[in-house]
């Protein structure tokens, strides 16, 4: 007789293809040959300076030729985007690293071709640095997404999470005059936020994407009403900047480039690294994280064993919010800022496209939120340099990425099975 | 539930419980609510509160006066700024305050309106910013670009905004409909690119006032902005609002998309089944979205005076209109009542900035309020000591089935155990039954179905059913 087929086995029945990464790397390869490499000649330099956090090394600076350094990277992307249809031939999917790879090829060549011939040189260090402290307020948000989320409530206030951590963060840390104590008042704000997205979501069943966004306006309209008056009139007691150290790790900072902008960063960096650890780890193997993915996928089965689902709930979207409030206080005592209006200007949002673009893991989020902190700082280096290039653009670029990966076109990603759905019992 | 009682001693209770269960007053109290916080926070914030709270207890009266004085200042301001302004003269500016109402209530509406559609079809479209911002952009270059006799010209803008959002709603709804795309982050991301796109344009020399570099275009021509029609603050783009208020009712109620879109809302997969297009539904209702969206971007560029495109032209509306849809529970009336009554209070709450240094912002606080306990019916009646009118609409407390289950076995054992027709009870009955001791821990489990073995056990004092947690 004939054997038992099943789906599962890859004797059988053979993978099926996708075709959606090597087209996208060819079209990246494509465009870096024709856009970038055609439009430069053999005279056409550009300079590159680099800051080393080795002592005696300083700034270093190069002015190296345009049309070689991008033979050599379109050459790197050419061969990877052959590789990655010889892994479709051959009916595997594409690594991720060979993704990776040509993506950053691509921003490379594309980096190279916007600073051509520009008299001053791009900055790489402060570039890289900066991306990586403005996207400290998206991975915290980020996490605290992935963690309500996880447990089955749709956090959409973010947004309002952030901008309470940053407001009461700068007032404690105004009123007591150490940036410390405001850092430990900022996931308090956010906690009390998260309490009243778990009061509305969890008790009353009210629809978890409403009550985040009206919630983000309360916040909003209480920190600018309460900015407006109590702060403004007694600006030497609430509104007095503090700033957060920036720390010099000893002799890790002294490694060249990866020092610089790893090592020599505001102590918020350092402890948003942490989080991200201590998260992935705790999503994914303790106890707390299995029994709050369990609340997440299948409250029902959950429940059957004896976990509290809405308490559960409860309890962790608060954490969320006190997570998403410590990162609040980047916008005030990282940048040693007192406390505006809408200081948070939307990235709260950013956060929670951070989080479904990184499929949901707290690591995923860390790399998408780099993505978008890389184009904020983008604009910001190639502004100092005086390129012409519409930086709207390129800034633009981490969201349409974004569209594209929710379209599906990037990669699948899965959502809890029961996030948005109230638990009633 | 509650229907009229013949006994007449019950009349009272069954009415009063009708009047409170009903939407109006619901509204009503999140209202009060609502100005009973704000009030809060307005008395706080006045310096001459502070300072009496300080001898509170030496002269009261002081304290009290400053709290009335305070509250009472900046709500007689709000009331004088959006209704009526009994220090004016004459009595067209007695009631000019309502016209500033009306005036900022049309971009409320149009967008309220839009947003409210995909509400029904269950689609959240928290992308109102940037449809408004596109039909800004389009309407607005056929404002200042063109130049067409009057009365056309108006028209051709119009439909420029129209176009202009709906191919931004486009967008998030295609991708609904063909990948499965979330369409709160699509159009999440889509405010975002709108906003860039918008300020790259500016940047542009066909958008800047000739001779300029700043990023904000000339002003329309003339030709295409709303006729007035009455008084100063008035013009026809309210007429347009409540056209597109009945449009849509009867959209909604009366056409056969509007019947696919409510069945789409309730359960698309009921729809699917039913033979109706899902998708194509989806389409639709972003479509129609996106074009009422770019309808409220005519309001600060087609009035008079104009407004000219910049980075600030969609305001907040886009997000404004999520509450206004919500409190107006996404239909056309209750929508255009939101409308006013938010228009209301950004009108009123300019008048209290300038009167009594009580910052606009309030505004945003009372709305929120507003809507969060318009959400939760049951904060509401918690808070105003209601009575509940209909039990079910409550989260109810949570009764194990293990427990009631036990507590049958225990109490009564006259319940003959195999007539239960709920497997789980009978599973759960049994094993009890079986542990002939219904005090046992299985009364504090929820509702567990017995393992294989039979045996009921709390997860934290180990494995059950296998998985440990």
């Amino acid at each position: 007789m004939t054997a038992q087929l099943s789906l599962n086995d890859p004797q059988v029945v053979a993978r099926p293809r996708s075709f959606k990464i090597p087209v996208i790397l060819t079209l990246l390869t494509l465009i870096s040959l024709g856009a970038f490499w055609l439009t430069t000649g053999g005279g056409d330099a550009f300079g590159l300076s680099i800051r080393t956090g080795t002592p005696g090394l300083g700034d270093l600076a190069w002015r190296l030729p345009s049309h070689s350094s991008l033979t050599v990277l379109v050459a790197i992307e050419l061969v990877l985007t052959v590789l990655a249809w010889a892994f479709l031939a051959i009916r595997r999917p594409t690594p991720a690293w060979l993704s990776a790879l040509v993506g950053t090829a691509f921003v490379a060549s594309f980096l190279i071709w916007a600073v051509t011939n520009q008299s001053n040189p791009l900055q790489l260090t402060s570039l890289l640095s900066g991306a990586l402290f403005l996207s400290v307020p998206l991975i915290f948000g980020a996490m605290a997404g992935a963690v309500c989320e996880h447990v089955g409530v749709i956090n959409v206030s973010i947004e309002g999470q952030l901008l309470a951590g940053a407001f009461l963060g700068a007032v404690v840390g105004s009123l007591t005059g150490n940036p410390w104590i405001g850092l430990l008042a900022a996931p308090i704000a956010g906690a009390v936020v998260g309490a009243l997205l778990a009061l509305f979501a969890v008790r009353y069943w009210v629809d978890h994407i409403i009550a985040g966004v009206v919630l983000n306006v309360l916040v909003a309209g209480l920190t600018s009403y309460l900015f407006s008056t109590v702060l403004r009139n007694n600006s030497q007691t609430f509104s007095v900047a503090v700033k957060l150290p920036y720390w010099r790790i000893p002799l890790l900072a002294d490694i060249p480039v990866i020092g610089t902008v790893l090592f020599n960063q505001s102590c918020l960096v350092y402890l948003m690294f942490a989080g991200v650890i201590v998260l992935q780890v705790m999503l994914f193997r303790s106890r707390w994280g299995l029994r709050m993915r369990a609340c997440g996928e299948h409250p029902r089965a959950a429940d059957t064993v004896g976990i509290k689902v809405n308490r559960t709930r409860t309890i962790n979207t608060i954490i969320g919010g006190a997570i998403a409030g410590l990162g609040g206080a980047f916008f005030t005592l990282a940048n040693g800022l007192a406390f505006q209006k809408d200081m948070s200007a939307g990235r709260g949002y950013i956060a929670l496209a951070a989080m479904i673009l990184g499929g949901w893991k707290p690591k995923g989020a860390l790399v998408a939120a780099l993505l978008f902190g890389f184009a904020d700082n983008l604009q910001n280096a190639l502004s100092v340099v005086g390129i012409a290039v519409p930086s709207q653009f390129m800034t633009m670029a981490p969201y349409i990425v974004t569209i594209l990966a929710v379209a599906g076109v990037v990669g699948q990603v899965r959502a809890p099975a029961q996030e948005g759905q109230a638990y009633k019992g | 539930m509650n229907q009229a009682n013949p006994a007449a001693s019950r009349d009272w209770r069954a009415t009063w419980s009708k009047v409170t269960a009903s939407n109006p007053v619901t509204v009503l109290f999140a209202i009060i609510f609502a100005l009973i916080i704000g009030a809060v926070l307005i008395a706080a914030a006045n310096p001459q509160v502070q300072t009496t709270a300080g001898y509170l207890f030496a002269r009261p009266g002081d304290f009290f006066k400053a709290l009335g004085q305070s509250i009472g200042g900046a709500y007689a301001a709000l009331f004088q700024g959006s209704i009526i302004n009994f220090q004016a003269g004459t009595l067209g500016g007695a009631i000019s305050p309502l016209g500033e109402t009306i005036a900022y209530s049309v971009p409320l509406i149009f967008a309220g309106l839009a947003l409210g559609i995909g509400f029904r079809a269950g689609l959240f479209n928290i992308g109102g910013q940037g449809q408004i911002m596109i039909g800004a952009v389009l309407c607005a270059w056929i404002g200042f670009g063109l130049h067409l006799p009057a009365g056309a010209h108006l028209l051709v803008a119009l439909l420029g905004a129209i176009i202009g959002g709906a191919v931004w709603g486009f967008i998030p709804g295609i991708l609904k409909a063909t990948t499965g795309a979330n369409e709160v982050i699509v159009t999440i991301m889509l405010n975002s690119i709108a906003g860039f796109l918008v300020a790259w344009l500016l940047t542009l020399d066909a958008f800047q006032v000739p001779g300029s570099n700043n990023p904000i275009s000339p002003l329309v021509d003339s030709s295409a902005r709303y006729p007035n029609i009455l008084g100063q603050s008035i013009n026809l783009g309210i007429i347009l609002a409540l056209a597109c208020a009945v449009g849509v009712w009867w959209l909604m109620e009366r056409s056969t998309l509007g019947f696919q879109i409510r069945a789409v809302g309730d359960n698309p997969d009921a729809a699917r089944s039913a033979g109706m297009n899902v998708r194509g539904t989806y389409v639709w209702v972003m479509l129609i979205g996106g074009a009422l969206c770019g309808l409220a971007a005519t309001t600060p560029l087609l009035s008079n005076p104009p407004q000219a495109l910049s980075l600030d032209i969609a305001s907040t509306f886009g997000f404004d209109a999520i509450t206004v849809a919500l409190l107006g529970r996404s239909r056309p009336l209750g929508t255009v009542l939101a409308g006013l009554l938010f228009g209301g209070l950004r009108a009123g709450g300019y008048m209290m900035q300038a009167a009594t240094d009580t910052p606009i912002d309030i505004v945003l606080v009372l709305q929120s309020v507003i809507v969060l306990a318009i959400a939760a019916p049951p904060l509401v009646r918690t808070i105003f000591h209601l009575p509940d009118p209909d039990r079910r609409s409550r989260p109810p407390r949570r009764q194990p089935l293990a427990t009631s289950a036990v507590a049958g076995v225990a109490t009564s054992t006259a319940i003959p155990l195999a007539s239960t027709s709920d497997p789980t009870l009978v599973a759960v009955s049994g094993s009890a039954a079986a542990a002939s001791s219904p005090a046992t821990p299985a009364a504090t489990a929820p509702a567990t179905p017995a393992g294989p073995s039979g045996v009921i056990r709390r997860s934290d004092q180990g494995p059950a059913l296998g998985v440990t947690l």
